[in-house]
């Protein structure tokens, strides 16, 4: 079981923006929507390894900023006709406070 | 010799008999025409659109000089006729000039009814009539701030909306208890007025004018029950008579207008009469179709066939403001033994009522929803039985034609004789005709064979369907205007004008009010709504920096690995040692991997962190190096040759030149973005002319090029103008930023921008109307005293989006 680690607070990301934390190896996008609602990707495009915390978050989807492809912020799913997934990481949210749980392989990767 | 018509009134209706008549008998006359304006002929009902600066003065010219010098027709404008000598077939013109005639067509059109009140003659009091109006308008808009229109029929409201469309704040008088009394019921009317009403133009109903107050100028309106309304406009809209002053004079039979019976001719023989001066079976018309349905019978009597008789029109009407759908036709006024079949949809906003009689329609209001318009104006006319689709009538063809079937094939269904174009009473099989008989395959083409949606436009969609219809695979569709996105239905224009009309203020207040689709938007249309509302509200507008692309919320150019360039400013591609210094310690000091001489003479350091950015632009800060905006929609660089300060060839100092514009105009955002360059001389070694905006010197000054490009698909620069001075260097450039700025597409480059309106229209804005070039430039310094603030330094020093280049921690 991955464990749940702190990662700041909700607040520290703005609104249809994201911002990055380093997790081992792993770079992870923390996306918050326009209702505040909190997402975890790995950063980057399965299409060209763009990285999509610098893209353009809307409702709960994002557009990567190299070549726009679009994906959901919750499975990581690229949105019709966009195929290809972004890795999604658990994330949850408590007191304003928001953990992630990124998956031990990919710790012990680095 | 072939007999002579004479035709007073370079009008629509007259010029439109002309047009029939040359498509009957090309050769019959020898015809000479007087215009008492100085304009060609223009299309009247676009002066709304025109004052809504919707459209041009380009775009309502029906006829140029060159098609009454192709069809052989000697034009007189601004020339009046005092008289028309009956007995001895002359007329005489105001010059003293005799003129014989065989047959002399009356279409002196109407005047503009002024209410008889004090201070109607004051300046400042402007009627709603011709094209001088609309420039009076237009002119008081820009220096004055209130305006009042009296009168709040279809003419009124849409001079109001076109005032409003200008800034203004807009007060609307009507005397009878609800808008548009003559076209829209109770209902409607309110409805009418509530949107108007959000839109924010002010409506007073029972609105009886006194006075209009002022000393040596209209001050405001005094009503009845002493009100006083303040304003430095006032907009006299209140019906037009029928101009009969010159038919009266010599005799002619009159009454409301000139009187003709069912073949167009007056009491003299000799004389016919045609459009809104003519009074036919006691009714007078000011609206366009019936002066139309006039003009035809006018043409068959000139070319001789005597049979050829007119019977009447029955009218519908459409308001022509931007996003009010509203459909009036025939009676609904309630007699005896009528019936009412009325739907209401308060919440979207829809009102529709047919007004039936003996089973036929007699009346249709449709409001919010006037798709069906077309249909119920075809049953009314043909006074068709409607026993058995009464159940489902109001809900239109689609339901009532059997089957809920897509728009194409309810088209395709309409018998050949429905009418499609009302205001140019065209018909569907007219239209069809026309496109296999002339391989038309365009709705310009069908414009101009048929007259079908040249006038209102209103039903393009309609020509649309028929050209699809028509030729199947074969129509490739027309310019049809695209939406920005999936977002939104509307257009980029729509938008744009819509902002400015509504005065929305904010993304969210666009997206509420034009009904956005998607809750905030896609990466397409969030940055074109942040320039458009930046553009539009400079000091005012909140920069969205989330609706930003990446490039420009970092100010700096992704690349593709992640990392950023950077790219400082070098004023006209000059730098020094300083510079130069500060530039390699940054790249040491950074380990930066590339550093590359771009093509518009600036050096892009590649490959920073993007944590390092802040520490990077600092060091460059202390040198005196800013931010080149490499990465934004924006003032890109002004690329530089030596020019007379060094080269033995160089005409000017198209360095120092190069150097002040890049001064005035860094830190702009534009739709898209723009290079310049200047040349010393027509060697151009700047490579001015593949530039949005170049400058070629030459001995005698600056020419000044634009709409260039060296991009995917290379486009040389169109010639402005030249200019001698470099002030005009300057103002001419500003100027044309701002109307690019204004008036392309987000991330529309200059040069498909200029393929689109055309290089007349941004010649027209900017050589030929001094006082616009003034106002463009103008408005550009103002935008500019918001946005040329380095934001490498906010960055670097003051802390601005601090979070945007730092990682969060792990706990």
């Amino acid at each position: 079981m991955a464990e749940w680690i702190e990662t700041g607070k909700v607040t520290d990301i703005p609104r249809l923006g994201a911002r990055t934390v380093q997790a081992g190896g792993l770079r992870i996008a923390i996306f918050r929507t326009a209702n505040d609602e909190i997402f975890a990707l790995e950063d980057r495009c399965p299409h060209k390894d763009g990285p999509l915390s610098q893209g353009i978050v809307h409702g709960r989807s994002v557009t990567c900023p190299l070549h726009n492809q679009v994906f959901h912020l919750d499975s990581g799913q690229g949105a019709d006709p966009d195929d290809g997934c972004a890795r999604s990481i658990a994330v949850r949210v408590t007191d304003g406070r928001v953990f992630l749980a990124p998956a031990p392989q990919q710790q012990a990767a680095e | 010799m072939k007999p002579k018509l004479v035709v007073i009134g370079n009008g629509m209706a007259g010029m439109r008999a002309v047009e029939e008549l040359l498509e009957r008998a090309p050769d019959a006359y020898d015809i000479t025409v007087f215009g008492a304006e100085p304009n060609v002929n223009y299309n009247r009902i676009m002066l709304s659109p025109l004052l809504a600066g919707e459209k041009s003065f380009a775009d309502i010219i029906i006829n140029d000089l060159s098609w009454y010098a192709d069809n052989h027709i000697t034009l007189h404008l601004g020339e009046k006729i005092e008289a028309i000598d009956c007995a001895g077939k002359k007329v005489v013109t105001a010059g003293g000039a005799k003129l014989p005639y065989d047959r002399l067509l009356i279409a002196t059109g109407s005047d503009p009814f002024i209410l008889p009140i004090p201070g109607a003659g004051l300046p400042g009091v402007v009627t709603f009539r011709d094209r001088g109006d609309v420039e009076q308008m237009l002119e008081a808009s820009r220096r004055h701030k209130r305006a009042v229109v009296i009168g709040g029929g279809l003419l009124g409201l849409e001079a109001a909306n076109g005032l409003l469309a200008n800034g203004m704040q807009v007060t609307v008088l009507h005397l009878m208890p609800n808008l548009m009394e003559r076209q829209l019921d109770e209902a409607a009317g309110y409805l009418l007025q509530r949107e108007l009403e959000v839109r924010g133009m002010e409506i007073i109903t029972r609105a009886n004018s006194r006075e209009i107050y002022g000393a040596d100028k209209a001050e405001g309106v005094l009503l009845d029950d002493g009100r006083r309304i303040d304003a430095d406009l006032v907009v006299m809209a209140v019906g037009i008579k029928p101009n009969i002053a010159l038919a009266k004079a010599a005799g002619l039979t009159c009454e409301r207008g000139v009187v003709v019976d069912d073949h167009m001719v007056t009491s003299d023989p000799s004389i016919l009469a045609v459009g809104e001066c003519v009074q036919h079976r006691g009714a007078v018309y000011g609206l366009v179709a019936p002066l139309f349905d006039m003009a035809k019978v006018v043409a068959a009597q000139l070319a001789d066939d005597a049979a050829a008789a007119y019977e009447g029109s029955v009218t519908n009407t459409r308001l022509k403001v931007t996003g009010i759908d509203l459909f009036s036709a025939g009676d609904f006024s309630e007699g005896e033994g009528c019936e009412d079949i009325i739907l209401r949809d308060a919440s979207r906003g829809v009102y529709k009522r047919l007004v039936l009689k003996d089973n036929r329609i007699r009346g249709a209001v449709l409001y919010g929803d006037t798709g069906d318009g077309g249909w119920y104006f075809q049953m009314l006319r043909d006074g068709v039985d409607v026993s058995g689709m009464r159940d489902s009538l109001i809900f239109g063809q689609a339901f009532a034609g059997g089957g809920r079937e897509n728009p194409k094939s309810a088209v395709a269904a309409l018998a050949d004789s429905a009418e499609i174009c009302g205001c140019n009473g065209v018909c569907k099989g007219r239209i069809v005709t026309a496109i296999s008989e002339h391989g038309l395959t365009s709705v310009d083409e069908v414009r101009a064979k048929t007259k079908a949606s040249a006038s209102c436009g209103s039903c393009t969609g309609l020509v649309e369907q028929l050209l699809q219809i028509t030729l199947g695979d074969g129509y490739l569709g027309g310019p049809a205007v695209k939406s920005v996105c999936k977002c939104t239905d509307l257009s980029h224009d729509e938008i744009r004008r819509l902002i400015l009309v509504r005065e929305l203020k904010t993304i969210p207040a666009v997206m509420q009010e034009l009904q956005w689709k998607s809750a905030d938007g896609c990466a397409t249309c969030r940055p074109a709504l942040n320039y458009y509302l930046l553009c539009e509200w400079p000091g005012e507008y909140c920069d969205d920096y989330q609706s930003r692309f990446i490039n420009e919320r970092a100010h700096a150019n992704i690349q593709k690995d992640g990392t950023y360039s950077v790219v400082p400013r070098m004023w006209g591609g000059l730098t020094n040692a300083r510079e130069l210094r500060a530039i390699a310690d940054v790249v040491e000091k950074f380990a930066i991997p590339t550093v590359k001489v771009t093509g518009g003479q600036r050096l892009d350091l590649l490959g920073v962190q993007k944590d390092q950015l802040p520490e990077v632009w600092k060091d460059l800060n202390a040198a005196g190096l800013v931010s080149g905006h490499a990465y934004g929609k924006a003032l890109r660089t002004v690329k530089t040759c030596v020019g007379s300060e060094w080269c033995r060839f160089g005409t000017q100092a198209s360095m120092g030149m190069g150097v002040e514009i890049e001064k005035m105009t860094w830190g702009s955002w534009t739709p898209h973005k723009v290079k310049m360059a200047v040349s010393g001389c027509p060697r151009n070694c700047a490579e001015a002319t593949i530039k949005d905006f170049g400058v070629v010197a030459v001995d005698s000054g600056w020419e000044l090029h634009v709409g260039g490009n060296g991009g995917i698909k290379v486009r040389a620069t169109d010639l402005l103008c030249k200019v001698e001075t470099a002030e005009e260097v300057l103002e001419y450039c500003g100027a044309f930023m701002q109307l690019y700025r204004q008036e392309a597409h987000y991330l529309e480059r200059t040069a498909p921008w200029l393929e689109r309106v055309g290089l007349d229209h941004i010649r027209e804005k900017i050589v030929e109307d001094k006082e616009n070039r003034a106002r463009l430039h103008a408005r550009f310094l103002h935008s500019q005293k918001f946005v040329q603030k380095d934001p490498w330094a906010e960055r670097a020093s003051e802390g601005v989006h601090a979070h945007e280049y730092r990682q969060l921690e792990m706990a």
